[in-house]
């Protein structure tokens, strides 16, 4: 990639005492404002790589570019205040403020305190805490907060590359959905460079425009987006960490939205039961999805439509499987196979889009 | 009669009205020894300290001396020096300075060593030189296992000052030592009496500066 923000050639690190490599011979390529997951079991030198980016660790051999200069080129400490690094155990400073810890790095570049100020409020709100955490300290914090002011301090002076090992690890599932949710919203604004470690390959794939997947030593086994390292994993070791259910995982990458959702037999509470035995011949189906203008009321059987004169007049029931467009087929696989049914109703807001049915995710199961 | 000076009563109260201003003088004298000695100690530490700190294979020598220092019997550290430095205030703060650096600089050490390295990756990663990386960050953690430290080291001094006063440079040793020549209960009672109380109140004063220069310390987590 000719505008590279980060460029690593024939990386090599040595630990003393070691008697073979931790990584060996890396080269990587990062695209300024590029999202690059770094995956991998535990021990392939994922933290060993990221540290070497910002020297906290200093390569045997091999050279690492970052923004057009040789990382080796300045003193490490001025590097390091252009590159945000959020440490995978956090690492807030236990006797400062919430407000003095995302303040580190614009103290250190000498900011005057009115700046540090406007800028620690725009964070906090950015990041999504509360003010009154400011005059906290970290103890103080829950574990998701904490991680959430480990983000705020990384991003302070704006630094165009941002570091993260395992910014999420130490938070339980849920929280963790969130933040990841938070930090992808974030991250389409900022179009921040951003090298993030992690263990967990969902969390690889959910994340990263592109995907790298290490081996043990250090050994670059693919770097492509998760699309095509999901549909055509390079090796048995790449096919082996993807796990079984890769066919699945790609569903997580698709969003409702992208696909061509059939809309069924559907008829308006105003119509006649002619006009809606229609529409279910017209799929051979004995059931109809009702609405009322855009807004999804609920379906009724065929059977329930004799003797009206109009199909408000029979009671809708409520689908059983409702999912929002902005869902990813994965999550909607998930919904209807946990209530046993085989068809789900889209909606955006209280709008109809259509139904998914299984056939259909089988169908971009095999795409 | 000499019958009746033995019968004295164990405390002679008039004696205490009388010398409360002898008393007064001691106490400024015992104080401005052991803060003397304390406040060279912790310079002296510290700079020991962050030799030790940089260089690791120095600690074990500098440890050890500090601990030889230690083991000496005072009485035997101000005879040997007495010869030097004279029965002088330099004399008695060598001694007293000695005694504080075994504790101050192994507080010291201890209190950096245990900051987590989490936090000290964290600072170097946010581009902290490594003189701002120790005194912005790693000594003010340090902090209350320093203040443990300095706690200790006052109350030994305030105890030792009272040794000083063979040498003339007594605080409260003047009055236990001259009640011992004179044989007179009271003014040993009052000089023991005032060693201690001082020693308690330098002990709590420095509990209330250390919850003042560790606030983050005072607040308990609060459940998550
Ligand atoms: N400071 C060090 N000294 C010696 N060996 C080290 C050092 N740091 C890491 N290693 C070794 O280098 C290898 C890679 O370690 P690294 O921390 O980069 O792995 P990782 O991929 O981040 O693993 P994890 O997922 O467990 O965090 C390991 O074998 C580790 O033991
Ligand atoms: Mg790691």
């Amino acid at each position: 990639m000719a505008d590279s923000m980060i460029r690593l050639e024939e990386v090599i690190k040595t630990f003393p005492g070691a008697d073979r490599p931790a990584v060996d011979g890396l080269s990587l390529e990062v695209g300024r404002g590029e999202f690059v997951t770094l995956v991998g079991p535990s021990g392939c030198g994922k933290t060993t790589t990221l540290k070497m980016i910002n020297r906290i660790i200093e390569p045997t051999s091999g050279t690492i570019w970052v923004d057009g200069a040789k990382a080796t080129d300045m003193p490490a400490f001025e590097l390091r205040r252009s590159i945000g690094y959020v440490i995978q155990q956090i690492g807030l400073f236990p006797h400062r403020t919430i407000a003095q810890n995302i303040a580190t790095v614009p103290e250190l570049l000498g900011w005057d305190e009115a700046r540090i100020r406007r800028r620690v409020a725009e964070l906090v709100e950015l990041v999504g805490l509360a003010p009154e955490m400011l005059d906290r300290y970290p103890s103080e914090l829950s574990g998701g907060q904490q991680q959430r002011v480990g983000v705020a301090r990384a991003l302070a002076a704006d630094p165009p590359v941002l570091l993260m090992d395992e910014p999420f690890g130490a938070v339980d599932p849920i929280v963790r959905g969130r933040l990841q949710d938070e930090f992808l919203a974030l991250q389409r604004e900022l179009k921040k460079t951003v090298v993030f470690v992690t263990h967990d390959i969902d969390e690889a794939i959910k994340m990263g425009d592109r995907v790298a997947i290490l081996n043990i030593g250090g050994v670059l086994e693919q770097y492509d987006t998760p699309d095509r390292i999901l549909a055509e994993p390079a090796n048995d070791f790449v096919a082996g960490f993807l796990g079984a259910d890769r066919g699945i995982k790609r569903l997580s990458l698709i969003p409702l939205r992208s696909v061509d959702l059939p809309t069924g037999a559907v008829c308006d509470v105003s119509d006649t039961p002619e006009t809606a035995r229609e529409a279910m011949l017209a799929q051979g189906w004995d059931w109809v999805t009702v609405l009322d203008g855009e807004r999804l009321l609920g379906w009724v059987w065929g059977s329930e439509l004799e003797g009206v004169s109009k199909v408000g007049e029979a009671t809708p029931r409520p689908f059983r499987v409702t999912v929002d467009a902005g869902a990813t087929l994965r999550e909607a696989l998930d919904a209807i196979v946990n209530t046993r049914n085989n068809v789900g109703v889209v909606v955006e807001g209280d709008a109809y889009r259509g139904i998914l049915t299984l056939d259909l995710l089988t169908v971009e199961l095999t795409r | 009669m000499s019958v009746v000076a033995q019968a004295a009563p164990l405390i002679d109260w008039a004696w205490i009205v009388d010398h409360l201003d002898d008393m007064w003088d001691r106490t400024v004298e015992h104080v401005v020894l052991t803060g003397l000695a304390v406040g060279i100690g912790l310079v002296v530490s510290v700079a020991l300290s962050v030799v030790a700190l940089r260089f690791r294979r120095t600690y074990a020598p500098i440890s050890w001396t500090s601990g030889v220092l230690y083991t000496i019997p005072s009485i035997a550290l101000f005879a040997f020096l007495v010869p030097f430095t004279g029965l002088s205030l330099l004399t008695a703060e060598i001694g007293l300075v000695s005694y504080t650096l075994l504790i101050l600089i192994r507080n010291i050490v201890a209190g950096i060593d245990g900051v987590p390295a989490s936090v000290v990756e964290a600072a170097r990663a946010m581009g902290y030189t490594e003189r701002r990386l120790f005194w912005e960050i790693q000594l003010p953690l340090a902090v209350p296992v320093v203040m443990a430290g300095i706690r200790i080291a006052a109350v030994t001094v305030v105890g030792l000052v009272t040794v000083t006063s063979l040498i003339g440079q007594g605080g409260y040793g003047a009055l236990i030592l001259r009640g011992l020549s004179r044989n007179f209960a009271t003014e040993i009672f009052v000089g023991t009496f005032l060693s201690i109380a001082l020693a308690v109140a330098i002990d709590f004063g420095l509990l209330g500066v250390q919850r003042l220069v560790a606030p983050w310390m005072r607040r308990r987590p609060r459940a998550a």
